[in-house]
């Protein structure tokens, strides 16, 4: 049998984030000062130092900022090589690291700054967010 | 009071590596420190009793007791495979201001044979645990690479013109015996080797070795009074940084702001710009690091990396010489190469490279920690201030 792959586990600081993702919902913290969104969890704005800070759903939209295709299989990891390490730039701004599903991943199929939908799978005790290609507008299942 | 800088106040005085590099089963890591230690405190004819200062990116602790060394100072910067240059700016500093009067600092790692080393592993709440790790990354060649292809897009960068760096290094590597990569190569080669991360191919990976190196650190004023084989390198010019240790946050994939601030402050120091600069080591942990440190040192505009190394200018004979012992590429890795970057650049200002390149009076030895997580920067010169 096959490892586990990598689990998270969330801290205080992170747990909204987490509980977030097990509504199927992904979350960002956003600073009132500043008006902007952050990544990773911290509880104060990364810019000005604020507490004044709040967590909000925000919509799963992003686009493909860069990425490389994994050829050497993490645990758990086995059945999937070669797959696709993905930064995804989200619609309100932060990056963040993950994988694209429902698209095999070769480099034809991956371009750069193609539009991504958060989705989420489950990860022991945690849901993790994970992107797909972008239905079309009007279409979105 | 507040001294300007301590431009040139201090010299490298003893440099040695390991005696023996690349694979060295029979050593632990903490023998490494030391056979390094030893080597450089040989090359400029000190005892331990002289060491009053020990830096190292491990344990200085132990390899102060290991070598029987009663520090006044000690610094244990670990960012990395800067971590060197680091102690070398950190040292300049201290010895500059009389905290103490000679400095060694020492690397020995077991990147390959793993004795004596210690373990690895993560921790899943960690912000990289909980933000990175799931996604499956399997060590550096499946992270740092992960800017490339927004690199490729924004600039054009070819995969002809980072194969060229592999390249152009393994010409380098040809002449320096102690390498461990000296068969010549292609683009081609390079481009069929093995994919480990697309697009970077096996041959565009650095190596895993062991080995180890020391420098032994001391005022230009007491260097003057030494007896030594070989004459001082003078160090007038430092910078460090840092960015982020998730490298999915770096601000841009397409260059490194801990490159640029580090870089920008040492040649601020030395009162240089890269025209002056007759030899480059730039950490080669993967073949588009020399491409990110060009631009983002200054030696070429954003986006003309590739294309230079491709047209010959950094291979020997070119006219601006880069990583010249063939670079973690193709000479030695071990997991923090810093160290080996330094030692390159002292050899090349003492005229004593393998592959030694004319007139070499002012180099520069520019590291990277973690990924783009760290950086330091040296500007080394045997002109006497």
């Amino acid at each position: 049998m096959s490892p586990p792959k990598p689990e998270p586990r969330p801290t205080p600081e992170t747990q909204t984030f987490w509980d977030g993702c097990a509504n199927g919902e992904l979350r960002l913290q956003h600073c009132g000062a500043c008006d902007r969104y952050y990544f990773p969890p911290r509880p104060f704005c990364t810019r000005c130092l604020s507490d004044e800070v709040e967590w909000r759903p925000v919509s799963g939209r992003g686009v493909l900022h860069t990425y490389l295709i994994n050829h050497r299989a993490a645990p758990g990891f086995e059945e999937e090589a070669p797959y696709a390490i993905a930064v995804v730039e989200l619609e309100e701004g932060p990056r963040m690291m993950s994988n694209i599903v429902g698209i095999e991943n070769t480099p034809e199929n991956l371009v750069l700054d193609m539009p991504l939908e958060v989705t989420f799978e489950e990860r022991g005790s945690v849901m993790l967010p994970l992107f797909r290609p972008a239905a079309p507008t009007g279409v979105r299942a | 009071m507040s001294p300007a800088s301590v431009k040139g106040a201090v010299a490298i005085v003893g440099a040695a590596e390991t005696t023996e590099l690349g694979v060295i089963p029979n050593l632990s890591e903490i023998q490494l420190h030391a056979d390094a230690a030893r080597n450089a405190m040989a090359d400029c004819g000190v005892g331990v009793a002289d060491i009053d200062g020990v830096a190292c990116a491990a344990n200085p602790v132990g390899v102060a007791h290991y070598l029987g060394i009663t520090p006044t100072y000690i610094d244990g910067t670990s960012v990395g495979g800067c971590s060197f240059m680091l102690h070398v700016r950190h040292a300049a500093a201290a010895l500059a201001s009389g905290m103490c009067e000679m400095v060694l600092v020492t690397h020995g790692q077991s990147g390959r044979s793993r004795v004596g080393a210690g373990g690895r592993g993560g921790d899943g709440a960690s912000l990289q645990g909980q933000f990175e790790a799931p996604y499956g990354p399997t060590g550096p060649p499946t992270m740092f690479p992960i800017g490339v292809l927004r690199y490729m897009k924004e600039f054009g960068l070819t995969h002809e013109q980072l194969a060229s760096v592999a390249v152009v290094q393994r010409q380098w590597a040809m002449g320096n015996p102690r390498a461990m990569m000296r068969d010549p190569i292609t683009v081609d080669d390079v481009l069929s080797s093995r994919v480990i991360a697309y697009p970077i191919h096996l041959l565009e990976c650095c190596l895993v070795t062991d080995g180890g190196g020391a420098l032994v650190l001391t005022t230009a004023e007491r260097a003057r009074d030494m007896d030594l084989a070989r004459p001082p390198v003078y160090v007038v010019g430092t910078g460090e940084s840092s960015e982020t240790p998730m490298v999915s946050q770096m601000e841009d994939f397409t260059t490194s702001r801990a490159f640029r601030v580090s870089g920008a402050k040492a040649f601020a120091e030395a009162g240089i710009t890269a025209a002056d600069v007759d030899h480059l080591m730039i950490y080669d942990a993967f073949a588009h690091l020399p491409i990110y440190g060009l631009e983002d040192l200054g030696f070429v505009g954003r986006g003309e990396a590739g294309p230079f190394i491709e047209e010959g200018n950094t291979a020997p004979g070119g006219k601006l010489p880069l990583n010249t012992n063939g670079g973690g590429l193709s000479y030695t890795h071990t997991g923090m190469y810093g160290m080996f970057a330094i030692q390159e650049s002292v050899r090349q200002l003492r005229g004593v490279a393998p592959a030694q390149v004319e007139g070499v009076e002012l180099s520069v030895a520019h590291g990277v920690g973690g990924m783009f997580a760290a950086s330091g920067t040296l500007v080394l010169t045997n002109r006497k201030p």
